[in-house]
C-alpha cells in the first residue's frame, strides 16, 4: 500500500469537510483495502466513519425502513424485518461474498464498491476507468465478467453487487448527505451513471457526498420474491447472470411484476417495459419466452460475452417459473439455489 | 499482488533481535524510535546487512559494520525507489548521492514516526497496545507484531480465507482490516481456542476427521467454522437455506457457510465432516 493519513471522522460534517481528490471514506474497507493493496486505488488520506454513531441502524421509516449506510450486510441480511418483509434483499446478500466479507462490508460501500473488470485490478493494462484516456483492455481482451446492457466503446464492465440487484427490485431509494449538509434521495438505479466516454465517473455523487442511508419502501404484501445467482462456482463469486423478481400472483394472472439483472451492466440493470410484458399475462412460457426476447439483446458488446445472452434468457425463464410457481415445489439446498419463494 | 502492508522497518529491526512480541519496537521515547543494533549480528546475510543498512545509520558504528552496511549498486538503487515509494519524492535529497550512505533515515524515522498510529488491541484476553504505521492490517500485527503466528497469510485479499479471526466475536478477514480501525476490539485467533495439550472440540474434530493435508489453511477453517456454530445458533440463514427463518446443521449448509475458506489441498469433504462432528459434539 502506498503510504497514507488516516483519520478518524468525528461527525458527517467532519467526514465531508476532510474530503477531497485524494481522499478516500473507508467503512468496511472490504474493496477499497483490496484496491489499496495493488495501488489501484491510493488514496493519500483516508477517512475511518466506520465509529460514527448511528449509521449502523435499521430504522422505521414510515411503512418502510431506513437503513444506516454502516449497516452490515450479515446485519442487513438476517435481520428479521427484512427475511419477512424484502425478502429478495436476504437472499441477494446472501448470495454474494463469504461470511467474513458480509460481516465487515457495509450497505453504502457495498452500492460503491468498483468492478472487479480483470483489467482494472492490472496496473500494467490500459483502462479508461482506472486510469482515463488509456484504453480498454477488454476490447480484444478476456470478456466472461463483462457487461450486455449500458456499456460504451471506452468501458464493458460490470457492476458486481447483488445487494444492489436486491435493492433496485424494490425500488429502493439512496440517502445521500452533500457537503452543505442537505440531503437528496435517489432511486439505486439512478444513483449510477453509465460509462459514455468518461468510465472514471460511475455515480452521480459530487465532492464531500455522502451515502448516509438506504431507504426501503413499503413492503409488498402478498408477493412472491425470488434472487437466481448463477456463476462459475457454487458460491462466493461473481454473478455471470443474477436475477430478482418480485412477483404478485391473482389467481392464474400475474398482477404485478418488478424484475432486476445483475452480472449484466454497469449498474443494476431493470427494464420497465419487460415488467409490463408480464403484468396482467398468464404465467405460461409463451409470456416467459416474449419477456425474455425483449430483455436480452440481439448482440453482445464482446464477442466472450455473447454466451449471455441464452444464459440470460434461460435464467429470466427459470426464475420467473419458481417465482410465479410454475417450477413446483422447491427441494432441497444445493438444487435450489435461490431457495423457496415467500 | 500486495506490496508490504506493514511498517517496513519494524522487520528489520525485529530480525536484528529488537522485537518481542507483544512489544512495540518503535516504541516513542527510545533512541529516535530505533532500537539498538546489536553489532555482532550485523552483516551475517543480506537481509541482515540491509536491515542493519536501515537501522544502524543513526548509530556509531565500527567501520567493519560501516563496510558492511554500504549497499551495492543495484541494492542502493532499489532502496532509493523504495524510499520514493514509501516516503514521497520530496525526501530524495542530496544525500541520496553520498556514496558511503545509501540511506539517511533520521528523518525518515521521524517522518514514518509521525504516521504511528497507537492502537490497543485485545487478542485471546490479553492486551497489547502498539505503535503502527496505518497501512498494518490486523493479520500483519497479529503475525509480525505480536508473534501470533497461527493466523495465515494466504492470499492477503480476502478471497482464501487462511486470515480469519474473530473480532468481537463475528469471523472477519484480517488481512481487509487496518489494525488502527480495530482499535480497543478484541480479537480472537487460533491460539485462543485451545492449546496442543488441550484441544478443543473443533480442533479435535479436525484431528480425529483428517480435516487438512497441508494444513494451511487449517486455522482460518477452524475460526470460520466457529463463527458458523454461533451463526446457526443465532439462526442466521445463507443463501442454501429452503427457508429464511429456519437452518440447519446439514453438509449443504456447511459448505455454503465455509465457502469463504479455501483449501488447496482439496480437503473440504474431511473439512465439512470435522465440522459436522464437532457440532454433534458441541449439542
Amino acid at each position: 500500500m502506498k503510504p497514507f493519513d488516516y483519520q478518524r471522522a468525528h461527525s458527517l460534517a467532519d467526514a465531508s469537510g476532510r474530503m477531497g481528490d485524494a481522499a478516500s471514506i473507508i467503512a468496511g474497507g472490504t474493496n477499497l483495502l483490496d484496491l489499496m493493496k495493488i495501488q489501484v486505488m491510493t488514496p493519500s488520506r483516508v477517512i475511518d466513519i466506520s465509529r460514527l454513531s448511528g449509521m449502523d441502524r435499521i430504522e422505521p421509516h414510515g411503512d418502510g425502513l431506513r437503513i444506516g449506510a454502516l449497516v452490515t450486510n450479515t446485519t442487513l441480511a438476517t435481520d428479521a424485518r427484512i427475511r419477512a418483509g424484502w425478502p429478495v434483499l436476504s437472499r441477494a446478500i446472501l448470495a454474494g461474498a463469504s461470511a467474513q466479507i458480509r460481516n465487515k462490508a457495509t450497505t453504502g460501500g457495498n452500492l460503491l464498491q468498483r468492478t472487479r473488470c480483470p483489467y482494472f485490478y492490472d496496473t500494467a493494462m490500459a483502462c479508461n476507468k482506472r486510469a482515463p484516456g488509456t484504453g480498454c483492455s477488454a476490447q480484444g481482451g478476456s470478456g466472461r465478467m463483462l457487461a450486455l446492457f449500458g456499456t460504451s466503446d471506452d468501458c464493458l464492465a460490470a457492476h458486481p453487487s447483488d445487494m444492489a440487484v436486491g435493492l433496485a427490485v424494490l425500488g429502493a431509494e439512496v440517502e445521500i448527505r452533500a457537503s452543505s449538509g442537505d440531503t437528496r434521495t435517489l432511486p439505486v438505479t439512478q444513483l449510477y451513471t453509465l460509462p459514455g466516454n468518461r468510465p472514471d465517473i460511475e455515480t452521480g455523487l459530487e465532492k464531500g457526498d455522502i451515502i448516509t442511508a438506504v431507504i426501503l419502501p413499503a413492503p409488498r404484501i402478498g408477493t412472491r420474491q425470488t434472487y437466481r445467482k448463477v456463476r462459475d462456482r457454487a458460491s462466493y463469486a461473481f454473478a455471470l447472470v443474477s436475477v430478482a423478481a418480485v412477483l404478485k400472483m391473482d389467481g392464474d394472472t400475474i398482477a404485478e411484476a418488478a424484475l432486476a439483472f445483475g452480472g449484466v451492466a454497469p449498474r443494476p440493470w431493470t427494464d420497465a417495459a419487460v415488467n409490463g410484458l408480464l403484468t396482467g399475462k398468464r404465467p405460461e412460457p409463451a409470456t416467459f419466452e416474449r419477456a425474455a426476447a425483449h430483455l436480452v439483446p440481439d448482440t453482445a458488446p464482446h464477442p466472450e460475452t455473447a454466451f449471455k445472452r441464452p444464459l440470460l434468457r434461460r435464467t429470466l425463464i427459470a426464475t420467473l417459473r419458481e417465482a410465479s410457481g410454475l417450477a413446483g415445489q422447491v427441494d432441497t439446498a444445493r438444487n435450489a439455489p435461490s431457495g423457496a419463494p415467500q | 499482488m500486495g506490496g508490504p502492508s506493514g511498517p517496513p522497518f519494524s522487520v528489520s529491526a525485529r530480525r536484528l533481535g529488537a522485537g518481542t512480541a507483544g512489544v512495540n519496537a518503535h516504541a516513542p521515547g527510545t533512541d529516535r524510535g530505533v532500537p539498538s543494533p546489536p553489532l555482532e549480528r550485523a552483516g551475517q546475510a543480506v537481509p541482515v546487512r540491509l536491515a542493519a543498512a536501515l537501522v544502524a545509520n543513526d548509530f556509531t558504528r565500527p567501520a567493519a559494520l560501516h563496510r558492511a552496511a554500504r549497499p551495492r549498486r543495484a541494492e542502493e538503487k532499489f532502496w532509493n525507489r523504495q524510499r520514493v515509494a514509501w516516503f514521497g519524492p520530496d525526501t530524495v535529497g542530496p544525500d541520496t548521492a553520498r556514496p558511503q550512505l545509501a540511506l539517511d533515515l533520521s528523518s525518515l524515522n521521524a517522518r514514518h514516526e509521525e504516521r504511528f498510529l497507537m492502537t490497543k488491541l485485545t487478542v485471546n484476553g490479553q492486551s497489547h497496545t502498539l505503535a503502527l504505521d496505518p497501512r498494518t492490517t490486523l493479520l500483519d500485527a497479529l503475525r509480525d507484531h505480536l508473534d501470533l503466528t497461527g493466523t495465515k497469510k494466504g492470499c492477503d485479499h480476502g478471497q482464501c480465507g487462511a486470515c480469519t479471526v474473530l473480532v468481537n466475536g463475528t469471523r472477519v478477514n484480517s488481512c481487509l482490516c487496518l489494525a488502527a480501525m480495530h482499535d480497543e476490539d478484541e480479537i480472537t485467533t487460533i491460539e485462543g481456542l485451545g492449546s496442543p495439550d488441550s484441544l478443543n472440540a473443533l480442533q479435535a474434530a479436525f484431528v480425529e476427521k483428517d480435516g487438512y493435508q497441508c494444513g494451511y489453511c487449517t486455522p482460518g477453517q477452524i475460526m470460520s467454522a466457529t463463527a458458523l456454530f454461533d451463526e446457526l445458533k443465532a439462526g442466521h440463514p445463507s443463501y442454501v437455506s429452503p427457508d429464511l427463518d429456519h437452518a440447519e446443521m446439514t453438509d449443504a449448509e456447511i459448505a455454503e457457510r465455509m465457502s469463504g475458506n479455501l483449501c488447496r489441498c482439496s480437503a473440504y469433504p474431511l473439512i465439512r465432516e470435522a465440522i459436522a462432528m464437532a457440532a454433534e459434539v458441541k449439542s
